[in-house]
């Protein structure tokens, strides 16, 4: 069948293989405390058309004065995927629909804000940017008297205008993408970055970032294929399985011998499958042209420079200073968690509290995947009870229960609590003694373990722990044994 | 130049079907011949040589034209809603959408 990995994904034809060629379109929420053009507030999950003005609902005579501090957002994210930032123009885009009052969309067209950049995923997939412009958001459309709020068969449609207006930001991704696992990195990795900038929440299941997927299939080196594009994608794991449902059936075509429609398919979680929404024959109708009632915007070297100077570490450097400072691998879990919680910088801290940053980076790590919680321990505590593992006062097993303790009391002294719960450290002599009762009273297990079979030292080692009350640490007997080994 | 090589009959349709005019066949012909007689004088403008001028985006001297991002105040909602043909739960309610996405 085909491959899982990042770097691979092939799927088979009667006659070869073929690659899956995805771009993807995606639309996040600016952070600003008002609207785009104008002083409404861009607030999500109030009253419905709580948020409106004579702009929003495009009352005769309304006009637009657009938002600084948008701008200033959207030259962030055009900053942070390496674009260059150039003097723009606004469009109107020309179609009719309800949660849209003034007929058009103000947006970008031929001379965008942000153009040419690249975002690098964890795996080293250099994915290109094309164009990241801003532009307004629509009103918020609810179908009702049909089944399940979809539009085929409601009896009428609710306008909610609060989102009208919004700012949101467009970023045109290249058509760079070949795996699905790429299609979820990307989005993650782009979440991260946006967040980590103060740009947008990027809430996917709010719908303040929203992802289009651009699917086509080709054989390897061909020419691009006809694409379809994939609406309706509600977190990466939809993203993920709606690119490899829609190249699976667009390769099932190509094999049949049919022709692909260019066309708008909508994903549906429920079954697992991709739907035709619409053709694509007349989508491109939009008429766009200058938007009158707006000057050009030209953010200049100077405020670039100054955007520029003002962005923070973004999450890759984070990623690269912690896995240099503690020795994980940059694209490992444990990296990638820390610093998709923020909390790199606190595992830093352990380790200028003379702490070892590698232990630490573990324990903070575990807090988030296995209890789901974040570490309050002042970073002098933790750092103390690594200090302790690292000396071999404490078997894992154990730090793990006092640093259950400290976390439950917000703090407190591990070798107290060590000496409370009654760790004390194994002396060699007492496990030396141990291991040889244990070899004693299993030697058909040290017979296997001695004739390579490396499994057996599992049977031994448990021996050791059951005798030592669990106090022993797993790692050191084992190192033991092989030593006696020889 | 004739009016049918300025602009095609079937273009001033379909645009006019865009805009949601809904022309009459002879509208649509006296549409098409007025069109074509703008475009002609328009045409006027091929005859200069252009290269060097920068295209105006727009007719005032003006770029960068902002408010802060600053709350003002909004409009009343019932005041609103009391004004169009109907109103839901606080929002507008309009015919079904056919034939397009919900966005």
């Amino acid at each position: 069948m085909s491959g899982t990995s990042s770097d691979t994904f092939l799927i088979d034809g009667a006659d070869g293989s073929y690659e899956m060629v995805v771009g993807l379109e995606v639309h996040v929420e600016l952070a600003t405390a008002t609207k785009l053009f104008s002083g409404s507030p861009n607030r999500f999950g109030d009253e419905p058309n709580t948020h409106i003005d004579p702009v929003t609902l495009g009352l005769p005579g309304a006009l637009p004065v657009l938002n600084r501090h948008a701008v200033e957002l959207a030259m962030r994210i055009g900053l942070a995927l390496n674009c260059t930032v150039q003097p723009c123009t606004f469009h109107r885009k020309n179609y009719f629909y309800p949660d849209m009052p003034k007929a058009y969309q103000i947006s970008q067209y031929d001379v965008p804000l942000n153009v040419d950049g690249w975002l690098d995923l964890p795996d080293g997939t250099r994915i290109g940017i094309e164009r990241a412009h801003l532009e307004e958001d629509t009103g918020k459309s609810t179908h009702v008297g049909g089944s399940g709020g979809r539009i085929h068969g409601s009896a009428s449609s609710l306008i909610d205008f609060n989102r009208a207006g919004v700012p949101l930001v467009e970023i045109v991704g290249r058509p760079d993408i070949r795996t699905p696992e790429q299609a979820r990195q990307y989005v993650n990795e782009l979440r991260a970055i946006l967040v980590a900038i103060g740009a947008s929440d990027a809430k996917m299941e709010e719908g303040s970032m929203r992802v289009d997927a651009n699917v086509s299939v080709r054989r390897p080196g061909d020419e691009l294929g006809t694409r379809c594009e994939i609406k309706n994608l509600n977190s990466v794991r939809s993203l993920g399985r709606a690119v490899e449902y829609e190249a699976r059936r667009q390769v099932a075509l190509v094999e049949a011998g049919e022709r692909i429609r260019q066309e708008t398919r909508h994903w549906d979680e429920g079954d697992g499958r991709t739907h035709t929404l619409r053709s694509k024959e007349d989508a491109d109708d939009y008429r766009y042209f200058l938007e009158p009632d707006l000057v050009p915007l030209d953010p200049g070297d100077e405020w670039i420079e100054t955007v520029r100077a003002g962005l923070p570490p973004l999450p890759a450097a984070r990623r690269t200073a912690l896995a240099e400072t503690t020795g994980a691998p940059a694209d490992g879990e444990a990296v990638m968690v820390v610093v998709d919680r923020d909390q790199d910088a606190y595992v830093l801290a352990v380790g200028e509290a003379g702490g070892d940053v590698a232990r630490a980076l573990v324990h903070v790590k575990e807090a988030y995947a296995e209890q789901g919680a974040e570490p309050t321990v002042p970073a002098a505590d933790l750092a103390a009870l690594t200090t302790m593992e690292v000396a071999g006062e404490l078997t894992a097993t154990q730090a793990k229960q006092v640093l259950a303790e400290i976390v439950a009391n917000g703090g407190g002294d591990p070798a107290a609590i060590a000496r409370d719960k009654g760790f004390e450290a194994m002396d060699t002599g007492a496990l030396e003694v141990m291991v040889d009762e244990a070899i004693a009273a299993q030697p058909a297990a040290w017979e296997k373990f001695c004739n390579g079979e490396d499994k057996a030292v599992g049977a031994l080692v448990g021996a050791v722990m059951k005798a030592s009350q669990g106090q022993a640490d797993g790692k050191a007997v084992t190192a033991l044994l092989r030593a006696r080994r020889g | 130049m004739s009016d049918d090589e300025r602009i095609a009959r079937e273009t001033v349709a379909k645009v006019s079907r865009l805009a949601r005019l809904a022309l009459t066949d002879d509208e649509i012909d006296e549409t098409t011949a007025q069109l074509a007689k703008m475009l002609d004088h328009f045409a006027d403008i091929d005859a200069l040589e252009l290269a060097d001028v920068e295209p105006m985006t727009q007719p005032y001297p003006l770029r960068n034209v902002f408010r802060d991002d600053v709350e003002r105040a909004v409009l009343d909602r019932s005041e609103v809603l009391a004004q169009a043909p109907k109103a839901v739960d606080g929002r507008f309610e309009v015919p079904p959408i056919l034939g397009l996405e919900e966005s």
